[in-house]
């Protein structure tokens, strides 16, 4: 059985409290799209070098091997952190999160291609909500307030097109 | 002390991240997508308590001498590019009900949705990726390198950790408000 989730406030103050370990300890904070550009880049190297060669990819290529990047590590220790709490609160469980009475098809599809979409978008904003919005925005730098903003202000004006998919 | 390259601190960090994001229920889309049909404020709260610790954290901690919040890498500031990537990234937020970090919560709890924003953020890291070159004049506009609100505002630091604090506490009071009404 499912246990319920722990209280919001309390839940983001210890997600604070890791970040905050994170910058004292690293002088960083913590990411998440980071990973997957380091991932994407050895991938597409193996896959076609010759389109991998732009300074962009250039530059997580030359970094060093993508298994050992250190935010691909640090997201690595997410789903595993991830993992082990759904496992512990009875939440493991193989299925398609939706809303009752949509296809699976169709979420699966509508997960897909907003992924495609925030894989843009972090890529044009040097991060997402967690290398932006979370850590940059602790730190108070202006553009990651500025990516929060627009996509707060994104979020909620594309919702009302999203009713048939979230009623 | 600088461990910017542990990479067995780098798996501690994120053990510690995925869990707390999975203890909140942000593995849950339909969670998440509350959060913009205003049923479930649960990402505001998440996200702002975490952003307001860790904020007065360093903020405490480098006035009492105790760590050198100059150390810590600000993000770069593109006005520009951020702007346009947060409304690009904002619709594929809503459209998800995921984000990049929870899309691995949800994938770690067995989520195929989770594992579908995943795959999808790859190849749109890819395609942004390619396309690099023809982008690289986005970045050229409101670029100020490390800029901070104090900075663009003209005010002290201290004087922006209490007004974001407030800031804070005042959606958390309209978001319980707004829950709780008839």
């Amino acid at each position: 059985m499912a246990r319920p989730y722990a209280n919001p406030y309390l839940a983001g103050m210890a997600l604070g409290g890791v970040l905050l370990s994170c910058f004292v300890l690293t002088g960083q904070g913590l990411g998440a799209s980071g990973a997957f550009a380091s991932a994407g880049s050895a991938l597409l190297h193996a896959v076609a070098p010759r389109q991998a060669g732009n300074t962009w990819f250039q530059g997580y290529l030359q970094a060093g091997p993508w298994w050992s990047a250190w935010l691909v590590i640090e997201l690595l220790g997410v789903i595993a952190g991830a993992a082990v709490s759904a496992w512990l609160h009875g939440r493991l469980r193989l299925a398609v999160e939706r809303p009752a009475g949509m296809r699976a098809r169709s979420r699966l599809a509508a997960a897909g291609a907003g992924g495609i979409l925030m894989g843009i978008g972090s890529v044009l904003a040097c991060g997402c909500t967690s290398g932006q919005a979370l850590s940059g925005g602790a730190l108070l730098s202006a553009g990651s307030w500025t990516f929060m903003l627009a996509v707060f202000i994104s979020g909620y004006a594309t919702m009302p097109l999203l009713r048939r998919l979230w009623p | 002390m600088n461990f910017s390259n542990s990479l067995p601190l780098a798996l501690v960090i994120g053990i510690g991240f995925g869990a707390a994001l999975e203890m909140a229920g942000l593995g849950n889309a339909c969670k998440l997508a509350g959060q913009f049909t205003l049923r479930d404020f649960t990402v505001l709260k998440v996200m702002f308590s975490a952003i307001v610790t860790a904020m007065l954290g360093s903020f405490w901690l480098g006035r009492l001498g105790l760590a050198d919040l100059g150390a810590f890498y600000v993000p770069d500031t593109f006005l520009l590019a951020q702007g346009i990537g947060g409304l690009v990234f904002g619709a594929g937020f809503a459209l998800s009900g995921l984000c990049p970090g929870t899309s691995c919560v949800a994938l770690a709890s067995g989520r195929l949705d989770g594992l579908a924003a995943a795959g999808g953020m790859l190849g749109g890291v890819l395609l942004a990726g390619l396309a690099m070159p023809a982008l690289a004049a986005v970045y050229r506009t409101g670029a100020f390198g490390s800029y901070t609100l104090p900075e663009a505002f003209g005010l002290p630091y201290g004087v922006v950790v209490a007004l974001v604090t407030l800031l804070a506490l005042g959606m958390f009071a309209l978001a319980e408000q707004w829950e709780r009404r008839p």
